[in-house]
């Protein structure tokens, strides 16, 4: 009778013992982050862990999802004798919601995953262990230029899916379609707007790339020391942060575009 | 030393990519390089009617793009719309007579806000409100004045 | 060097230590041995202050490592190496940045002085020439050394090596043990070696301690222990499959469970 109760009472109870923990680490990771200004070398390398090896995926993804609207957006369009508007359609599609939204579930699975495998790898061989007894603290050598990095690549991501998804779709509705070129250009200029289509997407993949990156670290340094912790802990990042990420876009969007 | 010096390159590359990708976004898709920006005036015109006119819609003189609307408010003096447009300061020669018309880009397109010089010389000056105005055509009142006319020319 | 009074640690709802004293004096190698699962890591933990003990005191070379603050804690632990039983090494760096990053870490040494110092210390534990190699291109015994060489790479006041002798091959171990009274004696060392390998810490030990269910259960050295240990440490030390602790793990009644129709109680 108890059985079910208790069971979903230690669930809860589990639930916000972890996102507690969760907040006094990000605390901890914060307030290490001035150190780091004196060590941009340490950060260096993570973005480039972090942020370059992500660029092919994140690349082609972004063409791949450009050339799409661009053909969708063509056949809906020209029913309505409105393919000039294809540019507006495919900037503000991408710039708003699949840049950032797409962008943070492939860093998510790319990026966030490689972290998490890593820091909890390293916690299972007692490499973290090891750096404390070094009198390293690995808080500050280890997860926090990781976090910086993600935090930092992850707009910049962003930005480059959106650059080349727009370029993706003007060679689907111009060169292949026939869409007038001009047309592509001034209405998607005329209609995007910077402050509130632009910043906001930036802003959006400021926030997905906080959210991601603090999930990735955060699992890897809590994982279980075994590797069917870490496998475990890996999949959560990928789950977590994807389903974080897709909240946060509903509650941001409504925040931004609501009214 | 020679691995880290890669890792450096690939990341200058990677965040200069970044940061061109944003300024593409900024230039090339967003209307920054069309909008107004630091030097500007603003003059008034008041409308009976503006339509679907919006703040931020664009402010053109013969289809070039001068400027764009900066606020609307409803004056219960006149009972007019007032429509505050924010324009270029390299435009800055319009004729006192000039008018101001909001038409639509398109059937469906957006509203818009036009100029059409006048022959008056002496020019407007920054603040001062434009005399004489067109108002939107609304498609409603439009179809409702065709049909009526088409009635009443049956009636005959 | 080392003093340990009345510690008690427990995880959860296990007791792991139950008021256990040590002393571990300058410049001798201690050992201390034990089962497997008494908790022999557990206790180098709590003396580098990685873990904070229920109660009692643990003081190294002066200092309370139970109340030190976090600063205080670093600035003792560059005195202190540790050899983990994995070895620890960053996967991510070579063999030579391993044992250079405790000394890029807190020195502002030039780089030139730091591969002095590094291949001085590679020199010591025999892998000169496995400089530029990574950890996993490392066979075990080669990465234990590396993991020595890192252990001593800030020239510290006490080495702690955990289990440093499990999984070798008989040369390998025979170079960790050398290694051990070596480096201990050439450099002024003390260390403290955690292991339930006898032949090979008996012959390196000055003085050891037997633990057993959270308690110390014998001490003393090598030669006088093997004389004077109770039964218990004479099935230890001795490796004898039966004696005080039992070979089978404690059930009920054989025949009772075999009756008792396959029912586990």
């Amino acid at each position: 009778m108890l059985g079910p109760l208790q069971r979903l009472g230690r669930t809860g109870i589990g639930f916000f013992e972890r996102l507690g923990r969760g907040h006094v680490f990000l605390l901890q990771i914060l307030a290490r982050l001035p150190a780091l200004l004196l060590r941009p070398g340490l950060v260096v390398r993570q973005i480039y862990s972090v942020g370059v090896l992500t660029l092919l995926i994140i690349l082609v993804s972004g063409l791949f999802v450009g050339m799409v609207l661009g053909l969708q957006g063509f056949n809906t369009l020209s029913d309505f004798g409105a393919e000039e508007s294809l540019g507006v359609a495919v900037a503000l599609a991408l710039v708003r919601e699949l840049g950032p939204v797409v962008t943070a579930l492939l860093f998510a699975g790319r990026a966030g995953s490689a972290l998490t495998a890593e820091i909890g790898l390293m916690k299972a061989t007692e490499q973290l262990s090891g750096m404390e007894m070094m009198a390293v603290d690995p808080m500050k050598r280890v997860i926090a230029p990781r976090f910086l990095a993600g935090f930092l690549s992850m707009p910049l991501l962003a930005a480059i899916f959106s650059a080349i998804g727009v370029y993706g779709g003007f060679f689907v509705g111009v060169g292949l379609l026939g869409v007038d070129e001009g047309a592509y250009w001034s209405q998607m200029q005329a209609n995007v707007d910077l402050q509130d289509d632009i910043y906001n997407g930036v802003i959006k993949s400021i926030v997905f790339g906080f959210v991601a990156t603090w999930i990735a670290v955060f699992e890897g340094y809590d994982a279980v020391p075994t590797s069917e912790g870490v496998s475990r802990a890996t999949t959560r990042t990928v789950v977590h942060g994807a389903l974080a990420v897709l909240g946060l876009d509903f509650v941001l969007t409504a925040l931004m575009f609501g009214d | 030393m020679k691995q880290s010096k890669a890792v450096e390159i690939a990341v200058g590359l990677f965040v200069a990519a970044g940061m061109a990708a944003l300024f593409i976004l900024a230039m090339k898709v967003s209307n920054l390089s069309t909008s107004v920006n630091g030097e500007s005036y603003t003059i008034t015109a008041s409308f009976d009617n503006i339509g679907g006119l919006k703040v931020r819609s664009p402010v053109t003189v013969s289809g070039v793009r001068i400027g764009r609307v900066d606020s609307i408010v409803y004056d219960f003096e006149t009972y007019e719309a007032v429509v505050q447009l924010r324009i270029g300061n390299s435009y800055d020669r319009f004729p006192e007579d000039t008018t101001a018309s909001i038409f639509t880009a398109g059937l469906l397109g957006e509203q818009y806000v036009a100029l059409e010089p006048g022959g008056s010389e002496d020019n407007i000056m920054p603040g001062d409100r434009i005399q004489l105005t067109q108002s939107a055509l609304v498609l409603e009142q439009m179809i409702g004045q065709f049909l009526y006319n088409t009635a009443s020319a049956e009636e005959k | 060097m080392v003093q340990v009074r009345d510690l008690a640690f427990s995880r959860g709802e296990r007791s792991i230590f139950d008021g256990i004293d040590l002393d571990i004096a300058r410049g001798s190698v201690t050992a201390i041995m034990g089962p497997s699962g008494t908790g022999k890591t557990t206790l180098l933990k709590l003396i580098g202050g990685q873990l904070q003990p229920q109660q009692g005191s643990i003081v190294v070379d002066g200092e309370c490592v139970t109340d030190l603050g976090i600063k205080a804690l670093y600035k003792l632990r560059q005195r202190m190496g540790m050899m983990f039983q994995s070895g620890a090494l960053l996967t991510d760096l070579s063999v030579f940045d391993n044992i250079a990053f405790p000394i890029r870490e807190h020195t502002d040494l030039p780089e030139t002085l730091v591969r002095d110092l590094v291949l001085m210390k590679l020199q010591a534990v025999g892998l000169r020439g496995a400089a530029g190699m990574m950890p996993n291109e490392l066979s075990g015994g080669m990465a234990r050394r590396v993991a020595m060489a890192r252990a001593i790479a800030l020239d510290p006041m006490m080495v702690m090596y955990d289990e440093p002798f499990t999984g070798q091959d008989p040369i390998s171990m025979g170079i960790v043990v050398k290694l051990i009274s070596e480096l201990n004696s050439a450099l002024g060392l003390t260390s403290v070696v955690v292991s339930h390998d006898v032949q090979e810490t008996a012959a390196i030990a000055d003085y050891v301690y037997l633990l057993s269910d959270g308690k110390v259960v014998d001490q003393g050295t090598p030669d006088s222990l093997w004389k004077s240990a109770s039964e218990w440490s004479q099935q230890f030390l001795n490796g004898e499959p039966d004696g005080p602790v039992a070979f089978h793990y404690p059930a009920a009644a054989f025949r009772d469970d075999l009756i008792g129709g396959g029912r586990t109680t």
